[in-house]
């Protein structure tokens, strides 16, 4: 691979019109790189009066490159977002699990339909504003790392990227702190400086989650029942609770607080139990599917390791087993609280971000052994 | 690297003469044409003098020409207007499915306030017929507004026979004639339309100003409430150093309108040779035959046209596609969808369209450009 100068070497940027990708795209273009910004329009939430977020978020992307004095373009992913993350998304909350749409479309979206979009424009690398960070070993392979800023490690969330995704990827804040990418913008003077971190799901926003949901769901009530099956009262919708969830049971009374402990979704009942420690809710493994090793090779053996079930939870130790039949068994050495259907397991070996996979089901007991 | 525009038909560079009488219109004529002292006559006589200009062009009565900000509200005001003032005599409308968004979008919004629209297909040339028209009309029929040439096609659009269609059959008759204004020859007296929309700045005039002809004795409702001016149809303070130049851009054009004419066609004619040179897969999308010669609409199959219109602009060459819609990202051009419903044509496609500036030798740089693109999807 002959090694370009940086002035030839064309970086296109996803930019959202946050603060942490204008910080990339102004970090790159100080080091010298041809930078492009391009925004990604996914979804289209234009309502009545013509209003649509994107629409402001791209003025941020267009003030931020003309301070920077570079090229932007918007590019229009609506279509894609909907079949492979939305889709998804949609028939998770169906069958009674929780999604991980940000995984979704790192893996479909930004690192395959935007990076492709990248390359097609003769892009060398595609830069995002992720809190990651990737090295070369020696040889010859990408790992994935943790960014440094332990609190906005995003690398739970590209869990799912390949050898040939991150060869093509930079992630210049992986060495910064968010402290310091803010410190950067206003010291720069960025027009996105001061602008609020944006929270929540990228296509719900600020709205009301629920109301969101119904307009594209309908909502079954149904019985809300205690693990032996004594009627508490009724639920709105499987899809409106997490397993571990407090709040919104609306069953008062008289004792520990109520939490959800499981969902059937034959009978669609929601099982309730009392007490945030609730037996229930623990487990000692769990079963993963579609599990993607970055390496490229599967496991052969047993492997030790640790694993975040949810972002921002601290690395656990776990036991992670080859696969069989597409299914990965994970065994952990402490018992865990509320593991998830339909969220990711990540595997880490210290600061390389391993893999990760689905979570189908947790175990516990007997089936642990099995 | 030397830039190449090829994009004419969004907007056009001013005209040197243009931005002279503009200049000469801010330094001298800057009192307001109503005011009753000698300022305010002056302005009035520089505003006077340009409306007769503007009439002249395309054969119309100085009081038949009201001053807009664009086509855009020029469009607008007819459809709006002529409806809403209207709507005793009947509350169906005709038009296109390849109209522009300022026609298409005010349509919509007086289905909403009670009117029925027939929205009109378009055959994969292009163009609609006047059967088509003639199929639809029914007793409540009150408005046809048709586009003369289309924007992104540069297809023409048979006006003059739906024109005369409508007026035997006692229908107002709109078109919209931005793209052909100052291109192709247009005389209200032969076309006999009842309004027609243009635009100053795809004529190398200065952006903000348009005009509506409006036939003598056509009841309109204005959109705007305020003056007197332009005998109330548009209230507002004229914008009389853009008029001035306007009246001097459509003047100049109308000058040199035949040799711009066959210009434009031997660029747009190179054009598509240079392709064929160059043996590039192409196809023009719409009736090759009767479109404005400035405008070429090409498909390019296996292309994306969102990546093709960056990759052009990394090589200096700006042309588009479809209308910008919503934070800067691409919509599937309507007119594409309209002609070729079942292909997914409009995402491979692009438009081309020269002006005064464009040489031959662009035409085939800009062909071996796409050469080099091609061999790279």
């Amino acid at each position: 691979m002959s090694v370009k100068r940086k002035e030839d070497t064309r970086v296109v940027v996803g930019m959202s019109g946050g603060v942490d990708s204008s910080v990339t795209a102004a970090l790159l273009k100080e080091e010298g790189y041809d930078v492009i910004g391009i925004f990604m329009k996914n979804w289209d939430d234009t309502d009545e009066f013509g209003v649509c977020t994107a629409t402001a978020d791209y003025d941020d992307v267009i003030a931020v490159c003309n301070q920077l004095d570079i090229p932007y373009y918007a590019v229009n992913f609506e279509k894609e977002y909907w079949d492979r993350v939305f889709t998804y998304f949609l028939n998770e909350y169906k069958a009674g699990r929780t999604p991980n749409p940000d995984v979704m479309c790192n893996k479909e979206i930004k690192f395959k339909a935007f990076l492709d979009h990248a390359l097609t424009l003769g892009a060398d690398f595609l830069a995002t504003g992720h809190y990651a960070r990737t090295r070369r070993t020696a040889d010859g392979k990408v790992q994935l790392l943790r960014g440094v800023d332990d609190n906005k490690d995003q690398t739970y969330f590209l869990n799912q990227l390949s050898q040939s995704q991150l060869e093509k990827v930079l992630f210049p804040l992986g060495e910064l702190t968010k402290k310091e990418v803010r410190h950067i913008a206003k010291e720069k003077g960025l027009a996105t400086a001061h602008k609020k971190d944006s929270t929540g799901i990228c296509f719900i926003g600020e709205r009301n989650f629920k109301e969101f949901l119904q307009s594209y769901l309908p909502a079954q009530p149904g019985k809300m029942v205690t693990p032996d099956g004594e009627i508490k009262g009724e639920h709105d919708g499987l899809m409106y609770y997490t397993i571990g969830q407090r709040q919104g049971l609306g069953i008062g009374g008289a004792g520990e607080p109520w939490f959800v402990v499981g969902k059937n979704v034959e009978k669609n009942e929601l099982i309730v139990g009392q007490g945030f420690e609730h037996p229930d809710l623990y487990s000692e493994g769990l079963y993963a599917s579609s599990v993607h090793w970055i390496a490229g090779e599967e496991i052969e053996q047993p492997l030790t390791c640790t694993a975040k079930f949810r972002y921002r939870q601290p690395d656990q130790q776990v036991t992670v087993y080859p696969a069989i039949n597409g299914e990965t068994k994970v065994i952990f050495e402490e018992p865990q609280r509320a593991i998830t259907p339909g969220q990711s397991v990540v595997f880490y070996d210290g600061e390389v971000c391993l893999g990760g996979g689905t979570i189908e089901r947790a175990v516990k007991g007997e089936s642990v052994l099995q | 690297m030397e830039k190449i525009y090829v994009d004419h038909a969004a907007s056009t560079p001013i005209d040197e003469r243009v931005i002279t009488t503009m200049i000469e219109a801010m330094k001298n004529q800057y009192g307001n044409p109503s005011s009753i002292h000698s300022f305010g006559r002056d302005a009035r006589k520089l505003l006077d003098e340009a409306r007769q200009t503007l009439a002249q062009t395309i054969e119309a009565k100085p009081n038949e020409i009201v001053l807009t900000s664009g086509g855009t509200e020029a469009n607008n005001l007819a459809i709006f207007g002529y409806a809403r003032a209207n709507k005793a005599k009947g509350n169906h409308i005709i038009t296109s499915a390849i109209e522009h968004h300022a026609v298409l979008d005010a349509c919509k919004q007086l289905e909403k306030e009670g009117f029925r629209v027939t929205y009109l297909p378009v055959n994969k040339d292009g163009y609609i017929t006047k059967e088509q028209v003639e199929e639809n009309m029914t007793d409540e029929t009150i408005l046809i507004a048709m586009m003369h040439a289309n924007n992104e096609t540069g297809v023409i659009q048979p006006a003059n026979e739906i024109a005369r269609l409508a007026k035997e059959k006692n229908i107002a008759f709109h078109t919209d004639a931005v793209q052909t204004y100052g291109v192709l020859p247009i005389s209200v007296k032969e076309m006999q339309p009842t309004m027609m929309a243009v635009s100053s700045h795809k004529i190398n005039g200065p952006k903000g100003i348009g005009f509506l002809y409006v036939k003598e004795g056509t009841k309109l409702i204005a959109t705007f409430a305020g003056g007197e001016q332009e005998k109330k149809r548009r209230p507002g303070t004229e914008n009389l150093p853009a008029i001035a130049g306007f009246a001097t851009a459509a003047k100049v054009a109308l000058e040199e309108r035949e040799q711009r004419g066959s210009f434009y066609q031997h660029l747009t004619d190179s054009f598509v040779s240079a392709l064929k040179e160059e043996e590039v897969p192409f196809q023009i999308n719409g009736d090759a035959n009767h479109r404005v010669p400035h405008i070429v609409n090409i498909y390019f199959p296996w292309t994306t046209v969102e990546s093709f219109l960056v990759r052009l602009d990394f090589a200096g060459i700006a042309a588009s596609s479809g209308s910008a819609c919503t934070a800067g990202s691409l919509d599937p051009s309507h007119v594409l969808t309209a002609m070729f419903p079942e292909e997914g044509r409009a995402q491979s496609s692009v438009r081309f369209s020269v002006g005064k500036g464009n040489t031959k030798e662009e035409m085939e740089y800009i062909a071996r450009e796409i050469k080099k693109m091609m061999k790279t999807i």
